[in-house]
């Protein structure tokens, strides 16, 4: 860049002041109201415009309450329609399934790793929702599109996915006030467990691997908050990969699986004489609910009134 | 002139293209005069369609053909452009390393991805993915600086990573054969590791199988000049070494007694390949059959020695898979193929045709 010459006559005539001159022209109290009144608007015109900080700690800046969204992620979608502002999603990945109503004519972007740029592009988003590690983010950033990634493992994370999408929607707040309903409604689950059915050990599988819920995942932390064990020793991080003999040995009084696992797992070696498999002390959930349980979203509330449900279900039986 | 008995045989029309060892059909006893006009139409023409696909891939969209480029330009300029740019430079950056692979190895099936690049990647890939379930404070340091490094870094270092380790195993390049075997131990060994990690965070199964498929779909203009800065570098350096790789045709000790300094020529092309094949697949992931498909696919057409070929392949490469990416926007459009299957599909189609071509009925 050149040097800039001063070209205009005021600035050359301001830069032609003698020092005292410039020392008293801003001691004038006009010119610090100017600047206070500058400094105010500036502000007024920051606090127009929304600042998140997203699940990689990037400062994500918003001229405006995002009003076309893009999610890439299922867990993303349902935030955001729990939120009431389903209208506002302009696209939607190929996995999100809820609610089906609402989402079912919005266009299909692909999944979070093969997002199809074009499209997302073409849809002209102010705001992208997505997961960590995805090769479409640096590309939408690239080509100016506001990505916010978000990242739930616990259910602190949980709370915090719901409020930083709440803010960017422009509604502070609306994220802690569904997650407080979703609170109450997995409180009230809670208080709904049979007795009997309190400190049993569960095994919950996930996927078949087998992959098991563990103690430190937002899974198997309402399991905890339902007053069930878990066989998968919290050490073992989220959602591990067990020893099928592991299972065995560990001798679960509840075993909750999707429909399609579920019914893999008599045939697995050694696992019929399973004492849980053998009396019916089981949750079975449909393979169109299981993603329910699954997605870290606003949904979870549900997904642990189904549990107690089911657990109801096991204590008539065996009364 | 070079004329081998063998290799004339091979180069029979309707003959082996699988040439036995130490006669590789780049390498023909033709007069200059009439092998090299065939080598330019191939050229052009090659050069023609990379155009003409060019275009295509400009008028290839989200929801099919559309040619109305002015009122889209700014997906047209800021997504299609690079895109097909990028896939024809890292066609060619496979099919250079390819024949480079091919004349190095003596090896009509060598591709680029022999020496470890392609699963040190997926290596460092699938690590990147699973940073979040490596726990641990020993990771920690580790963990931030794969994050820093991002899945194109990671992909990149893994590459030439899984090519140092086997050229450290191989104590050098100086044994192709232990090279080549290097190569393969050090290929099990990362994917078993990759195995375990995606065992121990199944989050980042996804992530690994689109990159196992490849896909063109993320390439800007920051990536597109990543790949012609690797190209631009590792062409002349490969076709600077043309003779060495014609005189290697003959035989080691034929090349030795030409005065080719073969350790080294060796690894500076082995240097080369890695170079390409890891800018290559950080950009668009494990892209199958490109690197082995095109240099044959030239030498079906033309009887050129490695200068042409290493140009041509790389020209080769870089039309294939730009038609694999042009294809996987239309097929299924709306919605989008992962552009490695493509490739899968015609480069083995490709093959399987040569090979009906070969066997006696």
């Amino acid at each position: 860049m050149k040097p800039q010459r001063h070209r205009w006559p005021g600035s050359r005539r301001l830069n032609g002041l003698p020092r005292d001159g410039r020392r008293l022209l801003a001691g004038l109290p006009g010119v610090r109201w100017l600047c206070a009144l500058l400094l105010v608007a500036s502000l007024a015109a920051q606090a127009a415009g929304i600042t998140v900080t997203d699940d990689r700690g990037r400062v994500v800046d918003l001229p405006r309450p995002a009003m076309r969204i893009v999610s890439l992620l299922p867990s993303a979608t349902e935030a955001v329609c729990a939120l009431q502002a389903c209208e506002r999603l302009v696209g939607v990945d190929r996995f999100s399934d809820w609610p089906q109503q609402q989402i079912q004519a919005l266009p299909r972007v692909g999944g979070l790793e093969d997002a199809q740029l074009e499209r997302i592009v073409a849809l002209k988003p102010d705001l992208v929702l997505a997961g960590r590690f995805a090769r479409a983010v640096d590309r939408l950033e690239a080509l100016g599109i506001a990505v916010l990634v978000l990242e739930a493992k616990e259910m602190s994370d949980v709370l915090r996915v719901l409020e930083t999408t709440a803010r960017a929607l422009g509604l502070p707040g609306a994220g802690e006030a569904l997650w407080q309903r979703l609170n109450e409604r997995i409180d009230a689950a809670a208080a709904r467990v049979p007795p009997r059915m309190r400190g049993q050990r569960v095994y919950f599988e996930v996927a078949p691997g087998p992959f098991a819920t563990g103690e430190v995942s937002y899974l198997g932390q309402i399991l905890h908050r339902l007053a069930l064990g878990n066989i998968v020793p919290a050490a073992l991080g989220p959602f591990p990969k067990m020893n099928p003999e592991f299972v065995v040995r560990a001798r679960p009084d509840l075993i909750m699986a999707s429909e399609r696992d579920f019914a893999t797992m008599a045939g697995r070696p050694g696992w019929a004489q399973l004492d849980a498999l053998r009396s019916g002390r089981h949750c079975v959930f449909s393979d169109a609910f299981f993603p329910v349980l699954l997605h870290p979203g606003p949904r979870l509330g549900e997904a642990a009134e189904a549990i107690t449900d089911c657990l109801n279900g096991l204590e008539r039986a065996t009364r | 002139m070079r004329s081998a008995t063998a290799s004339r045989r091979a180069t029979e029309p309707g003959d082996a293209v699988i040439p036995p060892r130490g006669a590789t059909t780049a390498l023909r006893s033709r007069p200059a005069a009439t092998s090299r006009r065939p080598a330019w139409r191939l050229g052009c023409a090659l050069a023609a369609a990379a155009v003409l696909l060019g275009l295509c891939g400009l008028a290839a969209g989200s929801e099919g053909w559309s040619f109305d480029w002015a009122a889209e330009w700014d997906l047209v300029s800021s997504i299609r452009a690079p895109r097909t740019l990028g896939a024809l430079l890292a066609g060619a950056l496979l099919g250079l390393a390819g024949a480079v692979a091919q004349g190095l190895f003596r090896n009509p099936l060598a591709d680029p991805y022999l020496l470890g690049s392609a699963t040190g990647a997926g290596l460092g890939v699938v690590l990147v993915l699973s940073i979040g379930s490596l726990g641990g404070s020993a990771f920690h340091a580790a963990a931030d600086g794969l994050a820093q490094l991002g899945l194109v870094g990671a992909a990149f270092v893994g590459a030439l990573a899984g090519v140092c380790l086997a050229l450290v195993l191989a104590r050098g390049a100086a044994r192709p054969m232990v090279l080549l075997l290097a190569g393969v131990v050090v290929g099990i060994l990362m994917a078993a590791l990759s195995d375990l990690l995606m065992l121990i965070s199944p989050q980042a199964l996804r992530g690994r199988q689109v990159f196992l498929l490849g896909t063109t779909g993320f390439l800007g203009w920051g990536e597109t000049r990543v790949l012609a800065a690797t190209l631009v570098l590792a062409l002349p350096v490969a076709v600077g070494f043309a003779r060495a790789l014609d005189a290697l045709v003959l035989g080691e000790q034929s090349a030795a007694s030409l005065g080719v300094h073969l350790p080294l020529v060796r690894l500076l092309l082995v240097a080369v390949m890695a170079l390409c094949t890891g800018a290559a697949v950080a950009q668009t992931g494990l892209v199958s059959f490109v690197g082995l498909v095109a240099p044959h696919l030239v030498r079906r057409c033309v009887t050129v020695t490695h200068g042409a070929l290493l140009v041509l392949s790389a020209l080769a490469g870089g039309v294939l898979l730009q038609a694999a990416d042009v294809a996987a926007r239309v097929v299924v459009a709306p919605q989008e193929l992962p552009v490695g299957v493509l490739t899968a599909v015609f480069g083995g189609a490709y093959l399987l045709v040569l090979l009906r071509r070969r066997t006696p009925a």
